[in-house]
Parts: structure tokens; C-alpha cells; sequence
């Protein structure tokens, strides 16, 4: 969603939080993806699809980087989406949703179900993915936050 | 829109941006009356729509933003256009543009034969430069032959050359498109082309003709006899005939193929005096309409003169603009080509620059007057400098028999890994791993009664035997040990060669290495693609591009030993000069124009840059595999003496002096790029992870650096990656 131009609000429309977060994540290509070490957090852009269900956020990375250390520490890790495009505007019309929860490894069957979900939205990525260098991890959410309207908030449980 | 292909009829003048100006041409000709072989055109359109179906465009925009253009070498160009190549290859078509592409063209062609040919986009000064570079293919039969060929046409925008080309008139590859013409196939059986207007001589015109298809004057394979005709008067002021009349093209159910001209028509010239003054006039009339002086393709088919193409006159066949690259992609050679270029090197170059090498081996430097010495020295100078030369001219434009090979291995398997070819040239003959198999046998022996080496030293003649076996080493390799250790333990001592195999022999024996490639699986795949009646054609590519991989690693020590008899002597003479007395003016004179090999004591001289440290580099995927190892940065061959197992071998290229410690590397990254260069044919054939391409390699990685290599990737990582 690329909301609307400078001198608007959001349309008096503007759709539901679990219709927004959806738009969101499935028109978004790239997240931040937080993770930590030692109590020193780390971010990093990441090409990111949606799993199965909003509830699982896929992305790849190769074995030998920082993030797959840190995950290979400590799973938790914390994803933002946004719709932000760099303009003074996005304070009022861009939304942003961050999702909190657990990576894990894919590997055997569920590992390329995942990929063939992945490169359906990064088709580019192909090479990158299939390499067997390259880690692909599933992110089980547990809720997003979702920021809209500069600082209304709200957060989306996806477990009771 | 499922109509892809536009006719002739729908094509006006305003349409050149998106049907070129091939299509353009053609189908102004049909209007002005004149006779042209039926076609329809695909327009630039289909062509962003296929590159816009499954992310296409941004995987060719992955594989351009993967190393600045302006620091590729021309292999890696090469090897981007290979890549993009096999993209093109695989990516299927958008099934509604399929659709329609196999309505029209079965409704328009039936089964064909169809000629399929590139129309490119650009104005016609750079389109008819363009010309050479862009796919044509001919005689295409069956409507997914067609497809394929289109495919082929489209990639074609991105080969090597035409990348080169574009960057250099400032063109943006990522913008570029293409439109394809697809024609009823004109098999006449006289062809040529036509100057409207010699450029040389505006009253006058130029007729070129040969028996049998076009193609072949085109492309310059069957010399045509040449008129020239004075325009005003219709005269025919001269008539070339060429030096025989010997093959013609014909056309053949797989493609073409050249035959031998009956003997009555090879003293026949292909056109009579009025024949020539036809071609002459269908010029005249087309730079009348053109309203410019035209570059006509022709040919006659039965009583009927069919115009094939018309350009407004330039420069015909362009010359790759100035780039040294352009060099070494202008060497594009046909089979034929290159299986003289092998006889010569096989036959001719390889036997003398082995008898060269023995000749300079037996001169017995020590016993030469200083004087003597000095003139040795620039003989051999001379003689290196001509093998060089030879290396240059001879041995790197083989490189492309495996390249040749390449791209029709790909052109019929179509396989994820677009260098899975060169898992059918590894071979195992050649003589740099036949030197570290040499090696490893020495290194067991070592392995197996340790105090040989310290017996040695100590001239214990228990140790004789295992001293002939070195000596016989260093007669049969070359003594490429002279600069392990620096310049002063030149001249047949055995220690630098002694500490290697200590070294070697540190790590436990095993067969680890030698990828041992099963490629009998490819091999049938590979022949299985051809019909019956082409599987000759198709193992005598096999050959020689075996024989162009064994060449590529080959060469280097062939060289390499006429290089080392040079450096003997060179060294020989500082030895002396260091000695002092004798005649040293004569010594010093042509030694000062002698490079001084780098001493190189493993520190770093230039030092990294303080706070800018590498993480992640790119390069090319030479070598699948993935390690992990402290770097050994080699900055000349003196620094391998310092090389241990398990390190990752980090230098600017692999050269014949080094690769005997490629075995004990974990992985190699080499500032030189390319995914067949040296380097990485030698790290594919033992199985070790390999990147090259890498510009910053020597520059920003320290020696101890931990890294990790993915060599599937392509990416260095250096250090903790600590937070």
C-alpha cells in the first residue's frame, strides 16, 4: 500500500488492522530483521515472504553472516514491515508492523515448500536460494504491533 | 493483448522503437513493391514482458550489479553474458505470450523452415555495428524451434560483446530491447550483397556474389566474386573473381551446412554481366525510395530476385570500439578455426617450447664469462618475450574451445549450473595436477620415515635415494621451488622443495582431492540431445574442448619453464654482481632492465586501511563449496613457503608457481576474474571452494584473517562477525 499523496489524510476507509497487516506483509518485499547477542541487539534489511498463514514470516540468509550466529544463539528475533517511502507524508499515511516471535531452520520438505512459497515473491532470488549455503528460516509469530496513523497502535495476537 | 506478432501491413513508420530497424526496413520495402521474403514481427514488447514474467529483469540486474562493469575482465564478461545466456535459456515463456506466439507463427509458417533473426532498437549508425553481435539463426524448423531461437535472439542482447559495445556508446544495457523477425526462409542459389554506392568511390557500385546461401558472404566463410559497376553508365568496369570457387551453404533439414561446388559451377561465376546490372538496379531503386546510399542483402531464387535487407551504407561490420577487451571478444572463433589453432599449438607450439625449455636447461651458467652470461640473459629475454607473445596470440584464443563448448552444452541441456559443462572437460590430464600427484607421493615417503629430511641436510647417504627422487622431480617439473624460499636457495637446492613436503606431509594421507568427476551421465545426456546423424559433430566439440581446458592449465607451464631458465640466468647474474669483481658493467646493464622479483616477507607493506574493514566480498562463483580457513595472502611466490594446510589461499591470480599448494588450501579467492581462468580450473578439478573476481581480495584481507568462502555464492566473509 503506498498510501496516499502529501496533502491527504488516510481515506475515511482506511481498512481493518488484520486487512491491513495482510496488505502489508503481502506487498512488502523487504523487512528489518532484528536479533541479538549478549545483550547487543543487531538489524539487518532481509527479502522476507509470508508463510502458510500470516502467522509464519519466511527469509533466507547465506550460513556465514552475523544473523545466522545470532540465531543460531538465540531464536528470538523481531521483523518490521513498513510501507514507508521516505517522504514527510509517511508520518501520517505509512504503516509499519512488527512481528515478535521465534525463528527455526527449515530443512527437508518443509524447507522447500518454504522456498517454493519464498521464490514465487523473489523469483530473482532463485541462485541465492537454492545454494546449499543458504539458510532458509521460518518465523513463528507470536504477535505484530501495527502503527498507523502516526502513533495509533495495536497489537495482533496470533496465539490467545 | 494475445497477438503478439505484428505483420508486415501493421508496421508504419513510427513503429522503429519498438519492431527496429529490420522490420522497419522490411516492411517498407514489401510496401514500395519491391520483393521480400514474407515475415511478422515480435515486437520490443513481447520481450519486456517476457524479462517482466518471474523476475527476470531483476535477476539480470543481479547478475550486472555483481562487479562494477569497467573493472571486468573480459572473461568475466564473458561469463556475465554466459549467465544471463542460461537465464534467457531456462525462464519459461509467459504461458499467454506462448499462446500466441505458437498461434501465429504455426498459422503464419506452419512447420517452418523460418529464418529468425535479431532487429535491434538503436539508430542505424550503432545497428549496423550491432549487426555482427546480435543472434541470427536460419533454416528453423517446427514452432518451438522458433520459440527457442527467439529465446536465443533476445540473450543474444547480452553477450559479451554486445555488453562491451553498448556500455562504450554510453548505452544503458538494463534499458535496452529487443524485437526479433521471424521469415520465410529464401533458399536461393545465388546470394550476395550490394554498395549501392561504393564509399570509396560514390560514381561507383559494388556487387558481391557467391553460389548458395547468403549467410556465408555475410559472414565472410565463402569468398564471393566482386563486380564494381559504374553507376551513370551501367558498365561493369571490373569483375574479382575470387581465388577458387571451392564450397557453397546450402540449406539442410538441421540448419545449414557448406558443400563442395560441382566442378562445372566452381569455373562459373555466379552471376552474368546482366545478372550483375539487375543486383545493381534493385540498389539504385532502394537508395531511391531510402533516399540514401543503401547496403543491400540479396539472393535469387528460380527467375525471382528476393531483397533480403537494405541499410542505409556506414560502417558495414563493426570493429569493437577501442577497449583492450574487445580484443580478446573480437577472437570469437568458428570450430574450424580452432581445430587449426589446436593442430598448430599440439603439433608446433607445445613440442618446441619443450625442446626451448631443455635447450636453455642444458647452457651451464656457471661456467659462462660474465660477459657470456650478459648476453644469455638477453636471449633469453628475447625468447621469453616471443613465447609470450605466442601465449597471447595462440594459447588464450583457445580458451575459447571450452567456451564454444559451453555454450552449446548449454544451448541443449539448459542445466540450473550454466558451468556443469566443464564437469565433462575435467579430465585429470593435466600436467599441474600430474606435478602435485608427484608431490604427494614424495610427501608419503616423508610421511612414512620423517628423519629422511634431517638426514638430508645432515648429506647422510642413507638419504640418496630419496635425493634422486627429487632430483628426478625438479628435471621432469622444472625447479618452480627456486622462489619458495627466495632467490638465494636457487639453483637445484633441495630444501624449499624438502619443506614443502614436510608440510604436505604434516596432514594425514588421504585421497580426499581430485574431484573425481562422474560425468558419464552428462556425457549420454549430452549426445542424447543430438539426432543420430550429428553425434560426430557433436564428440569432435567434446575434443577439442577438452583438449582448450587442458591447454588453459597447460599453458601456463609451458611458459612457465621458458620463464624460469630466463630468472636462472637473471639470478645468476645478481649473484655474481652481489660477489663483486668480474665484469660487472656489462652484468649491470642488463639487469637493470630485469624486474626484480618481490622479496615479499608475508607482512604486509601496504597495510589495510585502519577503520574500513571488509565483511562480505563479492566475486564469481568459480569453484561450488563452501570452507572455512585463515587467510594466506601471497603476494609473490617467495610468501608460499609460509603456506599451511587448511589455510584459504588469497592472491591475485593462481599462477603455474603456486598451484602445487592448492591441494593443502581450504578454499582460494583470487583478485582476477573469471569462472575459467587457471585458478578455478584448478580448484574445480580437486573439488575446493573457490572465488575469483574478488577486486579487493589482496588489498583488504590480512593474512590470519579468519574467512569463509562460498563458493556457491561467491561471497568472502571475513572475520568474527563480532557485535
Amino acid at each position: 500500500m503506498n498510501g496516499s499523496s502529501a496533502c491527504f489524510p488516510p481515506p475515511r476507509d482506511a481498512p481493518g488492522d488484520r486487512e491491513l497487516l495482510r496488505r502489508l506483509l503481502e506487498s512488502e518485499r523487504f523487512a528489518v530483521l532484528a536479533t541479538g547477542r549478549e545483550g547487543q541487539p543487531y538489524a539487518n534489511l532481509v527479502a522476507f515472504a509470508p508463510g502458510e498463514s500470516l502467522a509464519t514470516l519466511l527469509f533466507l540468509t547465506p550460513r556465514a553472516t552475523r544473523k545466522y550466529e545470532n540465531l543460531r544463539r538465540d531464536p528470538r528475533v523481531a521483523l518490521l514491515v513498513a510501507d514507508s517511502r521516505n517522504r514527510a507524508a509517511d508520518l501520517a499515511a505509512a504503516a509499519a508492523a512488527t512481528g515478535i516471535g521465534e525463528a527455526r531452520e527449515l530443512s527437508g520438505t518443509a524447507r522447500e515448500e518454504a522456498l517454493t512459497r519464498f521464490l514465487a515473491r523473489h523469483p530473482e532470488l532463485e541462485e541465492f536460494a537454492r545454494a546449499p549455503t543458504c539458510a532458509a528460516f521460518a518465523v513463528g509469530i507470536r504477535r505484530y504491533i501495527l502503527v498507523r496513523r502516526f502513533q495509533e497502535v495495536m497489537e495482533i495476537a496470533l496465539e490467545p | 493483448m494475445n497477438r503478439p506478432l505484428l505483420a508486415p501491413q501493421a508496421i508504419g513508420p513510427g513503429d522503429r522503437p519498438r519492431v527496429g530497424g529490420k522490420a522497419l526496413r522490411l516492411a517498407e520495402l514489401l510496401r514500395a513493391g519491391f520483393r521480400v521474403p514474407d515475415f511478422l514481427c515480435l515486437p520490443a514488447e513481447a520481450y519486456r514482458r517476457f524479462c517482466a514474467f518471474r523476475g527476470l529483469a531483476e535477476r539480470i540486474r543481479l547478475e550486472l550489479a555483481r562487479k562494477d562493469f569497467s573493472e571486468m575482465r573480459w572473461e568475466e564478461l564473458w561469463d556475465c553474458a554466459t549467465r544471463i545466456r542460461s537465464l534467457f535459456l531456462r525462464h519459461p515463456f509467459p504461458p499467454e505470450l506462448a499462446a500466441g506466439l505458437r498461434e501465429g507463427l504455426a498459422r503464419r509458417f506452419g512447420e517452418g523452415p523460418v529464418a529468425v533473426r535479431s532487429s535491434a532498437l538503436e539508430e542505424d549508425a550503432a545497428e549496423a555495428s550491432f549487426a555482427g553481435l546480435h543472434a541470427s539463426f536460419v533454416q528453423v524448423s517446427g514452432v518451438e524451434e522458433m520459440l527457442a531461437r527467439i529465446r536465443l535472439v533476445w540473450a543474444s542482447l547480452w553477450s559479451d560483446a554486445a555488453l562491451l559495445y553498448r556500455r562504450e556508446l554510453g548505452l544503458d544495457p538494463e534499458r535496452s530491447a529487443m524485437a526479433v523477425v521471424v521469415q520465410e526462409m529464401a533458399v536461393g542459389e545465388v546470394s550476395g550483397i550490394c554498395f549501392s554506392r561504393n564509399p570509396a568511390a560514390p560514381s561507383q557500385a559494388v556487387v558481391e556474389a557467391a553460389w548458395g546461401l547468403n549467410e556465408a558472404v555475410v559472414d565472410g566463410t565463402v569468398a564471393p566474386d566482386r563486380w564494381i559497376v559504374d553507376r551513370g553508365a551501367r558498365r561493369i568496369l571490373e569483375h574479382q573473381p575470387p581465388p577458387e570457387r571451392r564450397r557453397r551453404l546450402v540449406a539442410d533439414p538441421g540448419g545449414t551446412r557448406f558443400e563442395e561446388l560441382p566442378e562445372a559451377l566452381s569455373h562459373t561465376p555466379p552471376l552474368s554481366a546482366a545478372e550483375v546490372l539487375v543486383v545493381v538496379e534493385l540498389a539504385r531503386r532502394a537508395e531511391e525510395h531510402f533516399g540514401a546510399p543503401q547496403d543491400l542483402e540479396w539472393t535469387r531464387r528460380g527467375g525471382e530476385w528476393l531483397l533480403l535487407q537494405s541499410r542505409p551504407t556506414t560502417a558495414r561490420r563493426g570493429d569493437v570500439g577501442q577497449d583492450g577487451r574487445s580484443w580478446y571478444l573480437g577472437l570469437r572463433r568458428s570450430f574450424a578455426n580452432l581445430q587449426e589453432l589446436r593442430a598448430k599449438i599440439e603439433g608446433q607450439r607445445i613440442p618446441e617450447a619443450e625442446r626451448t625449455a631443455a635447450e636453455l636447461a642444458a647452457v651451464d651458467l656457471a661456467r659462462l664469462s660474465d660477459a657470456e652470461l650478459a648476453s644469455e640473459i638477453a636471449r633469453r629475454r628475447t625468447i621469453h618475450r616471443r613465447w609470450q607473445e605466442i601465449y597471447r596470440a595462440e594459447f588464450i584464443p583457445f580458451a575459447h574451445g571450452m567456451r564454444l563448448f559451453g555454450e552449446v552444452y548449454n544451448e541443449r541441456l539448459k542445466p540450473t549450473d550454466p558451468y556443469e559443462f566443464t564437469t565433462l572437460l575435467r579430465r585429470g590430464g593435466l600436467l599441474s595436477l600430474e606435478r602435485n600427484r608427484a608431490l604427494e607421493r614424495l610427501a608419503a615417503i616423508l610421511r612414512e620415515r620423517p628423519e629422511l629430511a634431517a638426514r638430508l641436510d645432515a648429506g647422510d647417504g642413507a638419504a640418496e635415494d630419496f635425493r634422486r627422487e627429487l632430483e628426478a622431480f625438479l628435471l621432469r617439473f622444472g625447479d618452480f621451488t627456486c622462489e619458495l624460499g627466495g632467490r638465494a636457495l636457487c639453483a637445484g637446492a633441495l630444501q624449499p622443495l624438502v619443506r614443502l613436503l614436510r608440510e604436505m606431509a604434516r596432514r594425514p594421507e588421504a585421497p580426499r582431492r581430485e574431484a573425481a568427476a562422474d560425468a558419464s551421465g552428462l556425457e549420454e545426456a549430452f549426445f542424447a540431445s543430438f539426432p543420430e546423424e550429428r553425434r560426430g559433430e557433436a564428440a569432435a566439440l567434446l575434443d577439442l574442448a577438452r583438449a582448450s581446458w587442458r591447454l588453459r592449465d597447460d599453458d601456463n607451464l609451458h611458459v612457465g619453464r621458458i620463464e624460469a631458465r630466463l630468472r636462472e640466468a637473471e639470478a645468476e647474474g645478481r649473484r655474481r654482481l652481489a660477489a663483486g669483481g668480474g665484469d660487472p658493467a656489462a652484468l649491470q646493464g642488463v639487469l637493470a632492465a630485469a624486474v626484480e622479483p618481490k622479496a615479499g616477507d608475508g607482512s604486509d607493506e601496504e597495510g589495510p586501511e585502519l577503520f574500513l574493514h571488509p565483511r562480505q566480498l563479492r566475486g564469481q562463483p568459480a569453484g561450488p563449496g563452501f570452507a572455512r580457513g585463515p587467510a594466506r595472502v601471497i603476494r609473490s611466490p617467495g610468501e608460499l613457503e609460509r603456506f599451511a594446510a587448511g589455510e584459504v589461499l588469497v592472491c591475485d591470480a593462481v599462477d603455474p608457481r603456486m598451484t602445487h599448494v592448492v591441494p593443502l588450501a581450504a578454499a582460494i579467492v583470487e583478485r582476477r576474474g573469471g569462472m575459467l581462468i587457471h585458478g578455478a580450473i584448478i580448484a574445480r578439478e580437486y573439488g575446493i571452494p573457490c572465488v575469483t573476481g574478488v577486486p579487493e581480495a589482496v588489498r583488504r584481507i590480512r593474512t590470519g584473517d579468519p574467512l569463509a568462502v562460498d563458493g556457491y555464492l561467491g561471497i568472502v566473509t571475513v572475520g568474527e562477525g563480532d557485535l
